[in-house]
């Protein structure tokens, strides 16, 4: 036997390490890739996880008949009762400045979970009952460790009075960490322990319900009839370059648009998803245009040739054939629109949707919020409890595209055929 | 006119039995075509008779296939291609403004070089036809003109239990055959066939040509081929294109045997092609 299979030749070598070569920076690319995001997914759920727990403090109030009122329970001051319940818990206190520490224990809430308990349950007048409060912020800092003792005692949120308080509530196992609810069923608020992200979801969730039914159906009728049916001419050259000029637009500037036209024309309800979605829409259509002119163009002549040989018209050829072939491909393309859509801020900044909403909206015509709005406006807020409230919005925004991203995935199995 | 007198002359004279005394149901007259200033076929004159069939015989590029897709105005899907003369079915001129390439389309069928069934189940590839054009009334005509389509084809036998599975699972001959079941569905008169085989293996093409000499009796067949062979056994007349010139046609038997021109003779006996 010759070694024929088994001889190296410099130039065979020099080969065999470009191949080697290649394939190394090929993983070293993945794998750079892949730690940078795990870094930022890790670092984002790792000061977002505390924003999943509230704590708790736990009062005994006095329901005293002479401050309620029975035919006007509604407009007590309950605020009265868990101030005094506090000093009831610390008699302690005597001095106005120190009094003013102690309410600063509990939520600016806590009036209301009060008043609510005693409107649905008018008997508990008269008697003392032990109600759990949301604790402040400063309070909840504290307890997750985020306030550090080395800072200076009269630079401290929490100095070292009110920290002995809270000592003593935990001893007393009147205070407790709970699973914080409230960030999800609720709105913004200026108190962080009270903030919620529904409010921002809705709207973003609305924002692109509007943007995918408008740009949804535009975009694969303007794609086509452009692929289909438009004769291959100087003015459809025109159109296409058109088109691709437009995706790469900033987006602000479909913002300004929208304020133009949308809101002073045509008079639209102000930072109403309504609005936000039509300037998204104008930002998602070249996108999705491109991308279903390019699933279009992917399915084989030969589909077409074989439904315009037994007599099918165009439509028919298309809407019966082409377009079922193409739609994964379209659908791709509008969920890749759609994601980047998700995540703008620039052109509802035009459109009034950068704004406090504490409310959540409950219509595409009410004023309302973006995730990435919502975002932003908490990471701008001084308060330390903000800094998780923002790492847990990111987390809600990622978990909202990786939703998206999915359900893309699974209409496109679904819809997927071979040929 | 008076060389297609001649020809006619030379055709009728031969031993032709087989083939009954009929006018031609295509008749081409003078046809260019032109593929933007590319001129493609240069004045194409060709009578195509009814129920029989006619092979299309040439060097790659040599314009056949062009001349096939503008019998059903298959051309028309190509921006750039342009058809003059005069092409006439049963005497009507296809290319006139009023003619509508879908009732076209369904009066000629064709079958293509790959075969291309719709991503959808072997009874909806066939029922299609019928549905577009309306043919059938009620689903249980539907079904019976599904089976006796696929019948005809000769696949009903390999199909009947799974008529719900996709046509595209089927083997490549099945395919093909599946497609042609589709084209008989809608009843044409004439079926273009634009080399039906060349992508199947020999036991398939045998199925094949088997089919399309059985189908002579219900239509009027024209084939393009590659294959010499082929050509002698499906077909009893045969055109022999080159460089987009129609340089000979006449009887099958006559064109391999004693062919009148001398490339048509170069290319028969594979010195060109």
């Amino acid at each position: 036997m010759t070694d024929l299979f088994t001889k190296v030749t410099p130039e065979l070598k020099r080969r065999l390490r470009h191949e080697r070569l290649f394939q190394w920076m090929g993983r070293s690319a993945i794998f750079i890739a892949i730690a940078f995001l795990l870094v930022m997914v890790g670092t984002i759920a790792s000061m977002g996880v505390g924003a999943l727990r509230q704590t708790h403090i736990e009062l005994s109030v006095f329901l005293d008949p002479q401050e309620l009122d029975t035919a006007r329970l509604y407009d007590a001051d309950y605020g009265r009762l868990v101030k005094k319940a506090l000093r009831a818990r610390f008699t302690e206190v005597k001095k106005r400045q120190d009094k003013r520490k102690l309410y600063n224990l509990i939520s600016s809430q806590a009036e209301f979970t009060l008043r609510d308990l005693v409107v649905s349950r008018p008997s508990l007048i008269g008697q003392t009952v032990k109600v759990w409060f949301t604790a402040s912020d400063d309070v909840d800092m504290l307890i997750k460790g985020n306030i550090s003792s080395s800072t200076g005692n009269t630079q401290r949120r929490i100095d070292r009075r009110e920290t002995r308080w809270i000592n003593d509530l935990i001893a007393a196992d009147q205070l407790e960490s709970r699973f914080n609810s409230r960030f999800f069923w609720s709105g913004d608020s200026r108190e962080p322990e009270l903030a919620g992200i529904l409010s921002a979801f809705a709207g973003s969730a609305f924002s692109l319900l509007v943007c995918f039914g408008l740009s949804f159906p535009v975009g694969i009728f303007a794609a086509i009839y452009l692929e289909e049916f438009a004769p291959k001419n100087r003015w459809s050259a025109f159109i296409e370059v058109n088109i691709n000029n437009l995706a790469a637009v900033p987006s602000i500037v479909f913002g300004l648009l929208g304020l133009a036209v949308f809101l002073n024309t045509f008079g639209l309800p102000r930072s109403s998803p309504l609005v936000g979605g039509m300037v998204l829409a104008l930002m998602t259509l070249p996108t999705i245009i491109i991308a279903s002119r390019a699933a279009l163009r992917a399915v084989p002549p030969s589909i077409r040739e074989a439904a315009l040989g037994i007599g099918a018209s165009r439509i028919q050829t298309v809407f019966h054939h082409v377009a079922p072939l193409a739609l994964p491909g379209m659908l791709t393309g509008a969920i890749v629109g759609m994601a980047r859509a998700l995540g703008e801020t620039a052109p509802l900044l035009m459109i009034g949707m950068v704004a406090f909403v504490a409310d959540v909206p409950n219509s595409i015509f009410e004023p309302a919020t973006a995730l990435p709005v919502q975002i932003f406006l908490w990471a701008d807020s001084p308060e330390r409890a903000f800094l998780e409230k923002t790492s847990a919005a990111i987390i809600v925004l990622l978990c909202f595209l990786v939703v998206m991203n999915l359900s893309a995935i699974i209409l496109r199995r679904k819809f997927e055929k071979r040929y | 006119m008076s060389f297609q007198l001649i020809e006619r002359q030379i055709l009728t004279s031969g031993k032709r039995q087989d083939i009954p005394e009929q006018p031609p149901v295509i008749s081409t007259r003078d046809v260019d075509v032109y593929y933007a200033d590319k001129k493609a076929l240069d004045k194409i004159t060709l009578d195509i008779p009814a129920n029989a069939v006619m092979s299309l015989i040439g060097p790659s590029g040599c314009g056949k296939t062009t001349f096939l897709r503008c019998l059903n105005r298959m051309n028309d899907l190509i921006d750039i291609c342009r058809v003059e003369g005069d092409i006439r079915i049963d005497g009507q001129d296809i290319y006139a403004p009023e003619v509508n390439t879908v009732s076209l389309r369904a009066h000629v069928g064709m079958v293509f070089q790959r075969p291309n069934p719709f991503p959808k189940s072997i009874f909806e590839n066939v029922a299609y036809g019928l549905r577009i054009h309306g043919l059938t009334s009620s689903k249980s005509e539907l079904a019976d003109r599904v089976e006796d389509s696929l019948k005809r084809a000769g696949l009903w036998e390999e199909v009947k239990d799974r008529l719900d599975e996709p046509g595209t699972g089927l083997s490549g001959g099945q395919q093909q055959r599946l497609c042609i079941a589709r084209t008989i569905a809608v009843q044409p008169k004439i079926i273009l066939m634009d080399e039906p085989c060349s992508a199947l293996d020999p036991i398939a093409t045998a199925k094949i040509e088997e089919l399309i000499d059985e189908m002579r009796a219900n239509f009027t067949i024209i084939i393009v081929t590659h294959s010499m062979q082929q050509a002698a056994r499906v077909s009893q007349h045969t055109a022999f294109f080159h460089m987009g010139k129609l340089v000979e046609q006449g009887e099958t038997r006559q064109i391999f045997t004693s062919p009148q021109d001398e490339r048509t003779e170069s290319y028969i006996t594979g010195r060109i092609g």
